[in-house]
């Protein structure tokens, strides 16, 4: 059933949610920490086991497919609803910050790609 | 006209579902007659989500874009934190730590470079620019990674609205530039195995653009790329808010 799927998640998202705020309190930071990536962490785990159990049908599956197809859409409605108005007054600061780390990034390839073949025998 | 301003006020979610739905159908069109689906309809989208924001905060005069004009608050709930935390969490959906584990130690350590990185270049560019907080230059950095780890640190965190629009724009620009410029700098790299293809997805981490730009150069390349691409954007959210935040706080000042 669909709402498995959906239950699952939403189980995934209150214990990791809630990890972050435990967290965030321990550690003495007024927010959330991380509880996005820990409700993250769960669902690859929980669905690993849950395949490997084969406890996972189609329709479960698609409960939380469903999400993962919708996420796009919802960074779209979450773009629309930002202050764009006083971000744009910054202007090129958000060009240079989206370029400079792809450079960075680029320029880290040919050798990450050399140190992995030199130490595998393929 | 009133009774159809009423009802779609009532009725916002389902009436945002219904705009967002259009804004996406006339995104696809766009990528494929105007760029060639060089740019991703994924990446026009956003920014016309930004472009609609922009008019809706001149419009309104209010801080929250589209949602401050009463007949799209529903908006307000299809973008609100709540939603797209659980949307996010669910794309950890598709990512098998064994799957990775097949990769090697070496597509780990593209992540966490990649990350740690495009984290720094982001924060070098906020400094550059006069920003001296670290919710700010941490929100920033996290932009530098995604457009999804940038707003989800800034909520985390508590930066404004403006620095977190900031961070979805440097996102965006970094998932178009991608998108753009890996079939052209494939050569380059030796980006034509799946080996560099996994080191690319884990370096690059923007799921739109590595998975765009890999169609565009081999579409044979695209599923490796966006296996490590799924777990960066899991790791940065985990990472960015937390060590890197708290590591920037004690470089900075709170």
């Amino acid at each position: 059933m669909i709402i498995y799927g959906v239950a699952i998640l939403a189980f995934c998202y209150i214990i990791g949610q809630l990890i972050g705020e435990f967290l965030g309190k321990l550690i003495g930071v007024d927010a959330n920490v991380g509880g996005v990536g820990f409700a993250m962490l769960l669902l690859i785990f929980l669905s690993d086991w849950l395949h490997k159990k084969s406890y996972f049908d189609k329709s479960t599956e698609n409960g939380i497919l469903f999400w993962n197809q919708m996420y796009i859409p919802i960074v779209v409605a979450m773009s629309a609803i930002q202050n764009v108005k006083v971000a744009v007054s910054s202007g090129f600061i958000a060009i240079l910050a989206g370029i400079v780390p792809v450079v960075i990034c680029l320029l880290t390839i040919p050798l990450l790609a050399k140190l992995s073949k030199n130490t595998k025998p393929d | 006209m009133e009774i159809i301003v009423k009802f779609l006020e009532k009725n916002g979610l389902i009436f945002a579902f219904l705009v967002v739905g259009l804004i996406i159908y006339l995104s696809g069109i766009i990528s494929d007659k105007l760029t060639r689906r060089k740019i991703p309809a994924s990446a026009i989208a956003i920014l016309a989500g930004l472009v609609i924001a922009y008019f809706g905060g001149v419009y309104s005069g209010g801080e929250k874009g589209i949602a401050d004009i009463k007949i799209f608050s529903g908006f307000g709930t299809l973008g609100g934190s709540m939603l797209r935390d659980f949307a996010i969490v669910s794309t950890a959906m598709g990512a098998s730590f064994l799957v990775l584990k097949r990769t090697g130690w070496v597509g780990a350590l593209s992540l966490f470079l990649g990350i740690v990185l495009s984290f720094l270049g982001g924060v070098g560019v906020a400094l550059l620019w006069g920003y001296r907080d670290a919710v700010s230059l941490t929100t920033i950095g996290a932009g530098a990674c995604t457009y999804i780890v940038g707003p989800v640190t800034g909520a985390a965190i508590g930066a404004s609205s403006d620095v977190i629009a900031l961070s979805i724009a440097a996102g965006v620009v970094k998932a178009i530039t991608v998108t753009i410029g890996t079939p052209f700098v494939a050569k380059f790299i030796g980006l034509d195995n799946p080996h560099t293809a996994l080191i690319y997805g884990g370096l690059m981490g923007t799921t739109s653009g590595v998975t765009a730009g890999l169609a565009a150069t081999d579409p044979k390349l695209v599923p490796y790329g966006a296996l490590t691409a799924t777990f960066y954007t899991g790791l940065g959210c985990l990472a960015c808010p937390s060590i890197l935040y708290l590591l920037v706080r004690l470089t900075f000042g709170g």
